[in-house]
């Protein structure tokens, strides 16, 4: 009787809904995304919007393989200081500006140059470039850089249009203009991003939608909701607690892949006084902590088993992660034994800085009391994201939970954080070993030569645990069954070649 | 009256004043530094030093202020740190959306609170007062986020019967935009309908006791009659100018209802800067909105003057 | 006053009307006790909001003595296990007793209210009577300052003011205190003020009485009755607005338990486990009417109007 009542209803409600919008794709954002300028954009949730708007120099397959994209091909000389690359010759930006040699080339010197950019870091390693051709370019570099290729296929490598980026400037990411597949229309902030097809891209034909509408809905459940609903069309990132129940669901496909970031513990060792402390000064103690965790009942308890334990920056399927230095058993009586060498027989306290965010307040309570049966009584001492950023830079903090969102290049998940000189370097840890050994592992362009360098700076690190790392995250992506044809690649983008929805 | 309305405005100007330092100062307090939540991930120190000096962070906190108030004073409240937008060009966007709330809920607020205040009032101390006020007071009492979060789940999920969240403008499509606006409106309305209800209550209280009403009951009207055309159209007066002051109540009322059913409005566009240390954006919407509400205030001060014909004589 | 209603009535939480409580008649001041508890017995939503506020308050503390397992007590082997006989409101995300932390959790969000409210009065009163009671210059300066705080919506403010401090439960109170303090300044200077133009207070002035004996015997007892209903109403906003906080994660911070950080959570968990939501929203849902129609009953019962 009710029922009845409600379908009448929804259909009445419904009569002028949605419809004649087939062709639209509503794809629902964990957040909102900053400003829309690859050179000056900083959140993750950008570079999904990205993927669809800016074409790369090159992309990766989901096994993280460099291939091509706006760049056909490319070659290294024998030194591994100059990279050769040949253009696609059909690819033009969306205010119709022809894309070539010139184009990447004011590319390169606008990630270098402009104030604003937050990409000189990756591109450091440049040091000119030499059009070679109108579609060909060579790019100098100071030293070897194993990485640079893996930034081209990230922001590094979206190529705005040298036009509209000389026209607006710093204000460039209020009308982006690339050449992707598909070209900006208009943004409402905290609402939606709308992009339309553009019917000039060389691969337009792969791309099965008009518009593709990205809508920011931080609330988990409202965001599956919205999917449930019918709203929308796909969402990112699922929370990992409701994924058994949306499996079950016949109306709704999953897809997941295992992030290339971690999560974990960083420890104070050197960054200012704050670092003088046992837990900064005694190696033993922060092993201890690490052997309190028991990493996959932490899985099994905050994500019913979908993320990846992992004790490495690399997760354990990758090809990076040494598989000498295993992820340990929970053992609470070597913990303890390691306490008491280290004078604490009787147990220590410890305070966590962690962001007030439910999952890690959910993780930090499960060590909380994992580590308190070795006699460890851990204090979570809460604080907003931004509060916390500012106390771990600063050096106020004895250990704090943080993670990484990943890089596909390995280089970016370690290097920065634990080199003396590191960007990121928010434990003041430092070691000329590991220095050594990462500085190598990163001019190389061998990779099992790379591969002994990330593991001799792992065998120390293990020791020293500055980093406590716990698991990686899993990107969970949810559609509607209607959606076909999507890949899920570990770098969590939304790639749209061949994604149709079926009527 | 013009004089009236000048006057207050220029009692005003020192409160405008005071709220501006409030505002800059508290957020000059935040913990948190706002080039650095800026900066992302790789928190190149070039970048942060460029972008300090950009903002003028590196001034004294006076000398900041200076500078801010002065573009105020010319229109120019900023740029937002996050998207490079004009903070004007935000408010813009977001004013006629939490416009759209606020009407749609204090429509419901009406419908829920003035019957309820008049059915408790004439039927004072018995079984309907009782109820009509659980009723009205249960709205005040249930957590806003915990109601939207319940009806998006039953009214959206399980009987698909409206939009889960998110915001259409009107000019698109009106009627979509109606149906998506009607759950939000819904939970902010209850809110605010016991607060309308204690006025109206109130008001009608004092009526039903005045010599008219019992003049017109002695002239043997029919009790309804009584109520409605004697007692409520005289209640309706402070009625009338105290509902213009729930707009304050509803702006605040609308910081969380606009965060679950993400609708990008003044309320979520405050609480987000605030947590993105967005400070240019922080500034401007509060300083909006206390002008706003002051505004509110003499308007509805100059309506309540208009409409009693007693103070008009003084 | 009666020209301005419009400012007597700040759009900030559950407001009341200074007038509707004014409590002009000194007789009424001294001796209201026979006649208010009779009319606020007869007031049967009073009634009912006195005994759902009384259960709350018993129920925090008895906490300590009451029958239950530890409320931060975790369980990796029973996480969001549905209400049994072991759990009589289920578990919650990683294994401790709802009904536990339930109990608990009325200690943190009762000491939300009361003591966010007692910052309120706390600044608010004071400032309220040197406003009104002294005027001039000083009065100037305070009514200034509440009026720019009322500008500010309540909660933005309160926002603000979490976020400021750091998020924590105590630094949430403070923050909704603050944040709720020129509601009670309004209200107390514009009670002195009435109350100062009676003739008594003239009378008392001319035999000689000193201020501070003014203040206590006839301004007090006068502002009283209003400052206790605005008080009882504000602690209603304020548990809903410690929800809030926590809600946005500026609250209560686990593992120690309020009923907004438990709903906070638990809006993760609302399909596979609705019981770890239900229950603390129920709390606060009953509570807060509990102090909304407590507080609409003590207004009727001290309202002199309405004889």
């Amino acid at each position: 009787m009710t029922f009845r009542k409600t379908t009448l209803l929804a259909a009445l409600l419904s009569a002028t809904a949605l419809s004649a919008q087939a062709a639209d794709f509503r794809f629902a954002l964990e957040s909102d995304p900053d400003i829309l300028d690859p050179d000056q954009s900083r959140t993750f949730v950008g570079r999904i919007v990205y993927t669809s708007l800016c074409d790369k120099l090159v992309d990766i397959t989901p096994d993280l393989e460099i291939i091509p994209q706006l760049a056909t091909g490319w070659s290294w000389n024998e030194a591994g200081t100059q990279l050769t690359m040949q253009l696609r010759e059909d690819a033009v930006f969306h205010d119709g500006t022809p894309f070539d040699a010139e184009a990447v080339a004011a590319n390169i010197e606008r990630s270098q140059t402009m104030e604003e950019s937050r990409r000189k870091s990756e591109v450091a390693s440049i040091i000119g470039t030499e059009v070679l051709g109108s579609h060909e370019i060579r790019i100098d570099l100071g030293q070897p850089d194993a990485t640079l290729l893996a930034q081209f296929a990230d922001r590094a490598g979206m190529m705005v249009s040298p036009t509209a980026a000389a026209e607006a400037g710093a204000d460039f990411g209020l009308m982006p203009v690339c050449s992707g597949p598909y070209k900006f229309e208009e943004r409402i902030s905290q609402d939606r991003i709308v992009l339309s097809k553009f019917a000039d891209h060389y691969d337009a034909d792969a791309y099965g939608f008009d518009t593709v509408t990205f809508l920011p809905i931080p609330d988990d459940t409202v965001r599956l909701a919205n999917l449930q609903s019918g709203d929308v069309d796909m969402i990112n990132r699922l929370a990992a607690t409701d994924l058994a129940r949306i499996e079950a669901d016949p109306e709704i496909e999953v897809a997941q892949a295992i992030s290339l970031g971690y999560q974990g513990v960083t420890f104070n060792v050197g960054n200012g006084e704050a670092a003088d402390n046992p837990w900064g000064t005694d190696a033993r103690l922060r092993r201890a902590f690490e052997l309190t965790l028991d990493r996959n009942a932490i899985n099994q308890v905050v994500f019913e088993g979908a993320s990846a334990a992992g004790n490495q920056p690399f997760p354990p399927n990758s090809p990076w992660y040494d598989s000498a230095v295993p992820m340990p058993e929970r053992d609470i009586e070597a913990a303890k034994a390691l306490l008491a060498e280290a004078g604490y027989p009787d147990g220590i306290a410890l305070e966590v800085q962690v962001p007030n965010r439910p999952v890690s307040m959910q993780l930090m309570q499960v060590v909380q009391s994992m580590a308190a049966e070795a006699g460890i009584d851990i204090t979570l001492n809460a604080k907003e994201f931004a509060t916390m950023l500012a106390d771990q830079s600063a050096g106020a903090y004895v250990a704090s939970q943080v993670g990484w969102s990943g890089r596909v290049d390995p280089d970016g998940n370690i290097h920065q954080f634990v080199t003396t000189e590191g960007g990121i370097n928010d434990s003041g840890f430092s070691h000329p070993e590991v220095d050594a050994a990462l500085d190598a592992a990163r001019t190389s362009s061998d990779i099992a030569a790379r591969k002994e360098g990330y593991d001799a700076a792992r065998k120390i690190l293990n020791e020293e645990a500055p980093l406590v790392y716990i698991y990686h995250d899993t990107w969970i992506w949810a559609m509607a069954d209607d959606i076909t044809g999507f890949t899920p690649y570990p770098d969590g983008m939304l790639r749209l070649a061949g994604v149709t929805k079926s009527e | 009256m013009l004089s009236f309305l000048m006057r207050r405005a220029v009692i005003a100007l020192p409160t405008v004043i005071l709220i501006s330092i409030f505002v800059f100062g508290l957020q000059k307090l935040l913990p948190g530094d706002p080039v650095l939540a800026m900066a992302g991930e790789e928190r190149d120190p070039e970048v942060i030093e460029y972008l300090r000096e950009k903002y003028r962070l590196n001034d004294p906190v006076p000398v900041q202020y200076l500078t801010w108030i002065k573009g105020v004073a010319t229109g120019d409240l900023g740029m937002s740190l996050r998207t490079n937008q004009p903070v004007t060009e935000l408010i813009g966007q977001k004013l006629p959306v939490t416009i759209q709330l606020a009407v749609m809920a204090l429509i419901f607020a009406v419908v829920i609170g003035v019957p309820a205040g008049i059915l408790s009032a004439v039927k004072k101390g018995t079984i309907t007062d009782y109820v009509a006020n659980v009723v009205a007071l249960s709205g005040l009492s249930i957590p806003n986020f915990w109601l939207g979060i319940m009806l998006i789940l039953l009214v959206a999920v399980n009987w698909q019967i409206l939009p889960a969240s998110g915001y259409v403008p009107p000019g698109e499509d009106l009627w979509l935009s109606i149906k998506t606006m009607l759950m939000p409106a819904f939970v902010l309305g209850t809110a605010l309908a016991a607060t309308l209800m204690r006025h109206t209550r109130s008001a009608m209280l004092g009526v039903l006791k005045s010599d008219y009403v019992r003049t017109a009951r002695a002239k043997g009207l029919v009790e309804r009659r009584v109520i409605l055309k004697h007692a409520f159209r005289n209640a309706l007066t402070p009625i009338v100018t105290l509902t213009a002051l729930l707009f304050g109540e509803l702006i605040a009322g609308a910081v969380l209802t606009e965060q679950i059913f993400t609708i990008p409005g003044f309320g979520k566009l405050v609480v987000d800067a605030v947590f993105n240390r967005d400070y240019a954006v922080v500034q401007g919407i509060v300083l909006v909105t206390a002008v706003g509400f002051i505004v509110m205030n003499i308007l509805a001060d100059a309506a309540y003057f208009i409409l009693n014909p007693r103070l008009r004589k003084q | 006053m009666m020209a301005q209603p419009a400012t007597a009535q700040p759009a900030t939480p559950a407001t009341i009307d200074p007038q509707a409580v004014a409590a002009d008649d000194p007789v009424l001041a001294a001796r209201p006790e026979n006649r208010v508890w009779k009319k606020f017995r007869a007031h049967r939503s009073a009634m009912l909001g006195g005994i759902l506020v009384g259960f709350f308050v018993a129920m925090a503390v008895l906490a300590p003595i009451l029958p239950i397992p530890d409320p931060v007590a975790t369980d990796w082997g029973a996480v969001r296990k549905a209400p049994s006989a072991a759990h009589w409101l289920g578990t919650d995300e990683i294994g401790r007793d709802v009904l536990a932390r339930l109990v608990w959790g009325a200690q943190a969000s009762l000491m939300a209210g009361v003591v966010s409210v007692g910052i309120a009065v706390a600044f608010g009163v004071p400032l309220g009577i040197l406003a009104g009671y002294f005027g001039g210059w000083t009065d100037g300066v305070i009514s200034r300052c509440t009026e720019a705080l009322l500008a500010v919506p309540f909660l933005i403010l309160a926002i603000a003011l979490a976020a400021f401090l750091g998020p924590s439960l105590s630094n949430a109170m403070i923050a909704i205190g603050l944040s709720a303090t020129p509601i009670f300044v309004r209200l107390t200077r514009g009670q002195v003020i009435s109350v100062k133009a009676e003739d008594y207070v003239d009378g008392a002035r001319a035999i000689g009485l000193s201020t501070p004996k003014i203040l206590s015997r006839y301004i007090f007892p006068n502002i009283l009755p209003p400052v206790l209903v605005q008080a009882t109403l504000t602690i209603a906003t304020a548990i809903i607005a410690e929800a809030s906080l926590s809600f946005l994660g500026l609250g209560q911070q686990p593992p120690a338990p309020s009923w907004g950080s438990m709903l906070n959570t638990a809006k993760n968990f609302l399909a596979q486990a609705p019981w770890m939501a239900m229950w603390p929203g129920i709390a606060i849902f009953l509570v807060v009417l509990g102090f909304n129609l407590l507080g609409d009953g003590l207004r009727d019962a001290l309202d002199p109007r309405e004889h």
